[in-house]
């Protein structure tokens, strides 16, 4: 797994960032480091084109202002990274938009930013999402020598027509490409997004595209389903009733399938979209289903954590502004261009600990629970509850000495689910908090 | 201020008013009205045959109101009742009409235009001795003028038939002249044409309700004697009764007994209604008006009591049907938190409505609520109507019901019933065939008339509904009358809209009830997995139970969200399922979506259906929304 320290930029950011021991933090830790540490997010929004599925925050730019946005990018990293008073950064992730349109240099000059104001390793996982075009694939080195250790290679679909269809910019020859160079210089290191339930994809065409996939994929997968968003083209053409979307049986089929056919190929599921095998899951995502920090920069990008920087004591959701130009001017007036604030109840946090967690195959394990409620654990919370055991006979959820999570089963239903803890964790802690003023 | 108001108008007296001669304190001196110089009729019609216009007219005529453009549906006061055309409330209005040299005091009693309100038809009718019964000259005769003139002919009252709107281009007044001759068989020559609208012939309909409605009997010599035909609330003063007075008179200040309670009261208040309230001294037999004695509870002022001086009893008069429920429907509200304010609401709107029979009811899935009772469908329309409009408030309503009867057979249950047959309205007391000789369901005689080019159509329309024809007459060379024996319950919920829309709207329908007839009726049970759902379980016809059952399981299969488990639902007589759908589980429910971080939509959507899961009710194992209910009970919308 040890790479070779590569290029200059390399040894220039080793020299300025702080070494630290503890990049996997283990639970015994994990108490302190809670608000000490964070994951750390960098949106991108800019694209060349629109996909017709999209409705992520993404801009296709008017003119070159990469100048710009790697300047306030570096400020508004600074900004948070103050604010927040982490001492390490866990990860680093930069998703877009297209964030391979970026100069490798502003990658470069961020994670440069970072290693000055908190410890970043580095050994630990910097992401970046590759649109597998002809530009992404020729930037890839300098990426990774930018510090780039992991890459995310948005493959969606290995058929010609679809990736058409869905107005993506690349041929599959040119993902199949893409994803060899990557692990050329990232081996082990290199995740596909892969997209199933389009609308012109059938249960034999996917059977054909995941084993295709199979044979050419690094130790990461991510399975996403097309979902119909408002304000999409694609949504649109639904409306018009130029374009159907597929029965929901059969998606379900797909997704089983595929989780069946990468188990039989050696990977492990971790989460719902997400799979791996030789311990190659990604760590800065993991991150968020423990329900760590992260701090988000970037136009639209979302961070959770305790501002400590101005005396903060809650978890805060915080989402910085949308428009990139507008994000742009906050940037460069007050250093960030946090938009909205919203101080997490303590209710709030358990769940988005819960919903976030049962995503994880693992779920969520006593200790890990205990981190953020330590007064009330999972059987105290679910072991009374009617529903959750109707959960358990049912063979849908699990819950043992390890904590609780959901079953094979279980997981393809997490949504259906959902409620029923979430009515259960809400209905105890508010009679919890009663009890708690009684005695007072 | 309202009686001063009213004065005013007298400025605008025409040449046919003359102002009647009042006393000293400016009421009007009724003594000077005997008995052969009053008159006490009413206006009966088809909906929109232009009952109220002519009312105008007649109230204009005698300036009883200042002649405006203003002046439509006077007598309408309720919002439901301009906006439908209709009435439903009875008013009166007391005329003053010189005729001959004399002059008269002509008491235009209002009535309900529909059957549904036929209880309130009788009463206004009971206090009358002739009707104007009017007929559109372009439409002809309709299924409420027929019930309305069966009425009127059964009261023995004079009929002058009124053939109205005879400006219209499309009027055949010819026609329909012997129309009324075929079907009604009044003489032609006693028809008199009007337009109602233009004032066109007007003062020939007052002529001939001085000359051929007969006075009322009595006389002022009598013991006082009077009739209570209608009664109102009034925060302030407590129950207005309207009073016919049969013979003697009564004073203000008079000691009163109601022969129907034996309580005495008095009278604090009397007076014309013309038709705002106008205070007198005294009302004199014959006469008509209204009453203010101190009475707390419109149930004080039974319709169709009788009122007599205290120490001077008399033979009461005959009473009144007691109005009976035929139609029955559960009303809740659509928030549980707005019960206190529906429950106000609704006490409110029945102080005036005393046919409504109000039960409390409590349903599983739609809360706490209420049973109504309703004479008829439009009835129990026009109360929803009024809930929402005058009060504000906005009900779930359940698909109506009809009372369905028992014979019982079991010699244990007789006794304990007390009598042989009972009568059966929610669906869970309905008693085993074990038990059981026979089950009963109410009729009704059903009249239809429509244009003979739609016979056929509604013929089997009819025959669908489980009808048996009981005649069948052409009324002219093109109209058909039909009349039909029908279960209640196949009318009460879509026939009247089926039958206009097969007919294009030609088609008019009425209907009289016609007592119980022996019928194969069935409970139907609807169960989810295998767990019968109480609210849902209906009484129905051995025939109809099986489109009524699948009917009812495809709405609850649209209605209620999938789950991780399979739920069958059914329809089951007894242990035999006849119907069933099944709601396939979830294979997959998740989102495989990278968030980016942004969990607060996804968040504030979870949270939301497990809001909307604490909202649900349990069936067994499955979750049931609220709204499945309400889709499956709710009376559907047209």
């Amino acid at each position: 797994m040890r790479r070779a320290l590569p290029a200059a930029s390399r040894v220039l950011s080793c020299r300025l960032r702080r070494f630290s021991t503890d990049i996997v933090t283990e639970d015994v830790s994990a108490s302190n480091n809670l608000t000490k540490e964070a994951s750390l997010y960098v949106h991108w929004p800019y694209c060349l084109r629109r996909c017709t599925y999209c409705n992520f925050n993404k801009y296709v730019p008017k003119d070159n202002n990469g100048h710009v946005m790697a300047e306030c990018l570096q400020r508004e990293t600074e900004t948070l990274l103050q604010l927040s008073q982490v001492s390490c950064i866990t990860s680093v992730f930069f998703g877009g938009g297209t964030p391979s349109l970026a100069p490798p240099s502003t990658i470069s000059i961020i994670l440069e930013t970072i290693s000055k104001h908190a410890s970043l390793h580095d050994q630990a996982e910097v992401t970046l999402e590759v649109n597998p075009t002809l530009e992404g694939r020729s930037k890839l080195v300098d990426f990774h020598h930018a510090g780039v250790n992991r890459f995310s290679i948005g493959v969606q679909s290995l058929q010609d027509e679809d990736l058409k269809r869905l107005g993506r910019d690349h041929s599959s020859a040119e993902a199949l490409q893409c994803i060899r160079e990557a692990r050329r210089l990232c081996p082990g290191r290199v995740s596909v997004d892969v997209m199933f339930g389009r609308p012109s994809q059938t249960f034999e065409s996917w059977e054909v595209e995941l084993s295709e996939l199979l044979q050419v994929c690094d130790d990461h997968v991510s399975l996403y389903q097309l979902t119909l968003e408002r304000g999409t083209q694609l949504f649109k053409q639904v409306q018009g009733g130029n374009v159907t979307m597929l029965d929901e049986e059969v998606v379900s089929e797909m997704y089983q399938h595929a989780r069946k056919t990468l188990h039989q190929h050696g990977f492990q599921q971790y989460e719902v979209s997400n799979f791996a095998r030789n311990k190659s899951g990604s760590l800065h995502n993991l991150s968020y289903w423990k329900g760590r920090q992260y701090i988000g920069v970037g136009p639209g990008a979302h961070g959770r954590f305790v501002p400590l920087g101005e005396g903060g004591v809650s978890r805060e959701a915080r989402t910085q502004t949308l428009e990139p130009d507008v994000w742009i001017r906050e940037v460069q007036e007050r250093g960030h261009g946090t938009r909205r604030r919203i101080q997490l109840s303590h209710l709030q946090l358990l769940e988005e600990v819960l919903v976030m967690g049962m995503r994880m195959t693992k779920g969520i394990n006593h200790k890990h629970w205990e981190l953020f409620s330590p007064v009330l654990g999972l059987n105290e919370i679910f072991g009374v509850s009617v529903g959750v055991r109707e959960l358990l006979q049912s063979g849908h959820l699990i819950m043992d000495d390890r904590g609780l999570r959901c079953s094979w089963d279980g997981l393809a239903v997490l949504d259906s689910i959902l409620p029923v803890l979430l009515v259960e964790l809400e209905r105890i802690l508010l009679a919890d908090t009663r009890r708690f003023f009684l005695v007072v | 201020m309202k009686a001063g108001r009213h004065f005013s108008c007298y400025r605008f007296s025409r040449v046919l008013l003359s102002v009647p001669q009042t006393d000293t304190r400016g009421s009007v001196d009724l003594s000077k009205f005997p008995v052969d110089r009053i008159r006490n009729f009413c206006i009966v019609a088809h909906i929109d045959h232009g009952k109220s216009t002519l009312a105008d007219r007649l109230l204009e005529m005698t300036g009883a109101i200042a002649k405006t453009e203003k002046n439509k549906q006077v007598l309408d006061k309720l919002q439901v009742e301009r906006e439908r055309g209709i009435t439903v409330k009875a008013q009166t209005a007391s005329l003053f009409y010189h005729h001959k040299g004399q002059q008269y005091l002509l008491n235009l009693i209002d009535t309900p235009g529909h059957v549904d309100f036929s209880y309130e038809v009788s009463r206004s009718l009971s206090a009358c001795q002739g009707v104007l019964l009017i007929v559109d000259a372009n439409q002809g005769i309709q299924a409420q003028t027929v019930a309305n003139f069966y009425l009127a002919f059964e009261a023995q009252l004079a009929i002058i038939p009124v053939i109205n709107k005879i400006d219209l281009k499309n009027a055949d007044p010819d026609r329909v002249e012997s129309q009324i001759e075929k079907v009604l068989d009044i003489p032609k020559e006693e028809c008199i044409r009007i337009s109602a609208k233009l004032g066109m012939n007007v003062e020939k309909v007052l002529q001939a309700v001085v000359e051929r409605i007969p006075p009322p009997t009595g006389s002022i010599d009598e013991p006082f004697k009077a009739l209570v035909f209608d009664s109102n609330f009034d925060h302030y003063r407590g129950v207005v009764a309207n009073i016919a007075v049969v013979g003697g008179r009564v004073n203000k200040g008079d000691k009163i007994v109601s022969a129907h309670l034996g309580k005495t009261y008095e009278v604090n208040e009397l007076g014309l209604l013309r038709p705002d309230e106008h205070p007198t001294q005294k009302l004199f037999a014959g006469q008509v008006g209204y009453m203010v004695a101190g009475m707390k509870d419109v149930k004080e002022a039974q319709i169709g009591d009788t009122l007599h001086l205290q120490n001077q009893p008399v033979e009461a008069l005959p009473g009144f049907k007691p109005a009976k429920a035929m139609v029955f429907a559960g009303m809740y509200p659509v928030d549980q938190s707005e019960y206190p304010a529906l429950r106000s609401a609704m006490e409110r709107l029945t102080l005036n409505d005393s046919s409504v029979t109000v039960q409390k009811d409590s349903s599983l899935a739609l809360g706490a609520g209420w049973r109504l009772g309703f004479l008829g469908l439009l009835h129990m329309e026009v109360f929803n109507q009024r809930l929402e409009q005058e009060y504000n408030a906005s009900v779930i309503i359940t698909a109506p019901t009809v009372p369905y009867k028992a014979v019982l057979s079991s010699a244990r249950l007789i006794k304990e019933h007390g009598s042989e047959e009972i009568t059966i309205v929610n669906p869970a007391h309905f008693p085993d065939r074990s038990v059981v000789a026979e089950y009963l369901e109410p009729m009704v005689l059903g009249t239809i008339l429509a244009p003979d080019a739609y016979t056929g159509k509604i013929m089997s329309l009819c025959l669908n509904r489980r009808a048996v024809q009981k005649n069948m007459v052409y009324i002219d060379d093109q109209r058909v009358m039909m009349k039909y024996l029908f279960p209640l319950n196949e009318i009460v919920v879509d026939f009247y809209d089926l039958l206009k829309s097969l007919s294009s709207g030609y088609a008019s329908f009425d209907y009289e009830n016609a007592g119980y007839q022996a019928a194969d009726l069935i409970k139907m049970d609807i169960l989810l997995n295998g767990q019968p759902v109480e609210e849902l379980t209906t009484i129905i016809h051995r025939t109809r139970s099986y489109s009524s059952g699948k009917a009812m399981c495809e709405r609850l299969k649209e209605s209620i969200p999938r789950q991780m488990f399979e739920i069958a639902v059914q329809a089951a007589i007894g242990s035999k399922v006849i119907a069933r759908e099944t709601i396939k589980p979830y294979r997959k429910n998740v989102l495989a979506k990278c968030y980016g971080g942004d969990i607060t939509r996804k968040m504030k959507l979870l949270k939301k259906q497990a809001e909307g899961k604490k909202k649900m009710r349990r069936v067994g194992n499955v979750d049931v929304p609220k709204d499945a209910f309400i889709s499956v009970l709710k009376r559907k919308e047209k």
